[in-house]
């Protein structure tokens, strides 16, 4: 279990404005009638997305009030699922994979490179407080580890020098291009494929 | 290896292009009609005539699972359940079929619920998969369009919805029972079994859930016959499977293969080798981190199936093949595979959330050979008593890769690891001797 503690300055008032609204009753016509409880993790999601990718109390209350359910059950959500922030994180948020099969590949240059480039500390903005970074668990794209996330894109098959250019870029406020970073195309075995080469060749 | 034109996913590469026209021009969506038409019997006997084990991790045989729902609907309505929370170390088949081979998908989602009388299906996905999920929702969004799925579906006259369900980066929601509290909106915490979700699930109704792979080959396999799908790999262990090598390869990839392939052709011939030749291997996981490691003799002649593996007390799990050469610490990696553990568990019973953090520390210790002799016994206790008194698999799960390697380790670690306690150097220190061992000497 990994401890999660909501943020000590926490704003007064949180509200969905109107296109988060939308997309919330979209998501709660999902669920059949009277389980709108249901919607809960996909509203925190939205409330996350809103607010600068964190999820502060009173957002927890307006949902809780939204979906007609106890303050405390959205709490134990929101506090339960590790990809909810509680407190605040950079505009870009990077998640370096460094479980066994990343582990094994080098994760830890990854995570050398972020320490240089971005903050010494896990969870702690860089200097013009737009990143910030974090060790997770594993992120499922084994086959191209090294890897690691920046808010919903994959950065994949990497080593210390290309995470360094992405960091560079990032730090400038430009979207590096996801995908693999040795140019190979998704999972197939780098210039060793022997399956399917009638369609690759087609 | 198998061959090209047997393979189900022809587009796990992506060469062609994940819409519903290229994937129609693979065969997909042809004849769902028919295949409908011919009856619910008839589809689950051609399942259960393929031999297809569920390819989630456990390998329960999906026919008998889709048999266990009610046969009549009665008040309460039906799920179905699409199992895509694929968080499993070692393991990335699953979002390759989200991403490149959707409509095997939804149309595999089309005929489970129709054999299981769902009108309603729910596809979980890890909350990192975002991308992976908005491709699927455009896949489904185009089905709804070309009116493959909603009302009549297909020209089935079957009613279906699919709808997607975000996770938020817990590994437990893996687990079925766990998976359906996080859809109700709560913890992700097991459920105790029974009653089993096929009779009492989601919302409490009837819900059948299976994996993502098990659901996209079933349209592959009623339009080629389960006859096709069990003539391949062995008896009870039939059929194609999407392996993830990674690790210490030289080309780590993704690659569809025949069940009781040997281990050797898979990591020779399709990942490039293990660095450093095959004579650097020092171990391999074969089926994602909760299956315990095979050391390198036996894996000359391992044969990638769920019995064989089964006989080396270890398991086919998600077959997602992690590749460890000598250049690695082992006790490190398990090291930090009990991590893993220890950070996802869920908290709900004590032998897992303890067992866990118990089994992370002292591995670490023993990775820095820290750690005393007597402790490595005491590490295989704590597994023991993690394995078989948890609510769900996964707490088991966490203590039998540390298993594994105390069984084929165990030398290496004692060998790191001897320092002697000081109760036993000492023993005249009275205030240090346990006096629980004196008095059994004295006995």
């Amino acid at each position: 279990m990994s401890l999660r503690r909501p943020a000590k300055n926490q704003p007064e008032t949180f509200e969905f404005n109107s296109s988060s609204l939308e997309e919330a009753n979209k998501i709660v016509s999902k669920y059949p009638e009277g389980k709108q409880q249901s919607a809960v993790m996909a509203l925190l999601y939205i409330a996350q997305k809103q607010n600068d990718n964190w999820i502060p109390l009173v957002a927890m209350k307006y949902i809780a009030k939204l979906l007609d359910m106890p303050y405390i059950k959205v709490y134990e959500v929101a506090t339960f699922y590790s990809m909810y922030n509680l407190s605040p994180v950079g505009k870009y948020f990077i998640q370096v994979c460094t479980t066994t099969p990343c582990m094994i590949r080098g994760a830890n240059k990854l995570v050398e490179a972020c320490k240089e480039k971005i903050s010494e500390k896990e969870n702690e903005l860089s200097n013009d407080n737009s990143c910030s970074w974090m060790e997770v668990e594993c992120l499922g794209a084994c086959v191209n580890a090294p890897m690691l996330q920046i808010n919903d894109d994959y950065y994949e098959d990497l080593d210390k020098e290309k995470t360094i250019e992405i960091f560079e870029k990032i730090l400038k406020d430009e979207t590096p291009k996801p995908g693999s970073y040795r140019g190979r195309s998704n999972t197939e075995p780098e210039n060793n494929r022997k399956t399917l080469m009638d369609i690759k060749n087609a | 290896m198998l061959k090209d034109q047997d393979r189900i996913f022809k587009n796990l590469y992506n060469d062609m292009g994940a819409d519903v026209k290229s994937a129609q021009t693979r065969g997909d969506w042809v004849n769902t009609s028919d295949l409908i038409a011919k009856g619910r019997d008839w589809i689950i006997n051609e399942v259960k005539d393929s031999q297809l084990r569920g390819r989630g991790g456990a390998g329960f045989p999906t026919g008998l699972k889709w048999s266990f729902a009610p046969k009549e609907v009665g008040s309460r309505p039906h799920y179905l359940v699409i199992n895509a929370d694929e968080s499993e170390p070692g393991t990335c088949k699953d979002r390759d079929i989200l991403r490149f081979e959707p409509h095997k998908l939804i149309e595999g989602c089309l005929i489970a619920s129709y054999a299981v009388q769902a009108h309603v299906c729910y596809i979980y996905i890890r909350g990192e998969y975002f991308i992976e999920g908005q491709r699927l929702q455009a896949a489904i969004d185009e089905a709804y369009e070309k009116k493959l799925i909603g009302k009549n579906s297909a020209g089935t006259g079957w009613d279906l919805d699919i709808y997607i369900h975000y996770g938020a980066g817990a590994y437990i929601c893996g687990e079925e029972t766990a998976l359906l509290e996080s859809i109700e909106g709560k913890k992700g915490q097991p459920r105790l079994k029974p009653p089993f979700p096929a009779l009492i699930g989601l919302y409490g109704c009837p819900t059948i859930i299976n994996n993502v792979e098990t659901i996209a080959v079933v349209p592959t396999i009623l339009r080629r016959g389960g006859k096709w799908f069990s003539s391949l790999g062995r008896e009870k262990n039939t059929g194609t499977k999407i392996f993830c090598i990674s690790g210490n390869v030289n080309n780590p990839c993704n690659v569809e293969e025949e069940m009781n392939i040997p281990l050797k052709e898979l990591i020779e011939v399709h990942a490039g080798g293990v660095i450093g030749g095959w004579e650097n291997l020092q171990a391999v996981i074969p089926g994602g981190s909760s299956m315990p490691l095979i050391p390198k003799e036996k894996c000359d002649t391992l044969t990638m199936d769920f019995d064989s593996l089964m006989a080396e007390k270890s398991g086919l799990g998600t077959a997602g093949i992690v590749v460890i050469n000598k250049d690695q610490d082992i006790i490190k990696c398990m090291a930090r595979i009990a991590r893993f553990y220890k950070h996802e568990s869920c908290g709900q019973c004590t032998p897992c959330r303890e067992g866990s953090g118990w089994m992370w520390r002292m591995l670490e210790r023993m990775a820095k050979g820290e750690a005393t002799k007597d402790e490595v016994d005491m590490l295989g206790d704590v597994t023991n008593q993690i394995a078989g008194h948890t609510i769900c698999a996964f707490g088991e799960g966490s203590s039998w890769p540390v298993q594994g390697l105390l069984r084929h380790f165990k030398k290496e670690i004692e060998e790191r690891n001897n320092l002697d306690p000081i109760v036993q150097k000492k023993n005249n220190i009275p205030y240090l001797v346990d006096q629980h061992l004196l008095d059994k000497e004295n006995a």
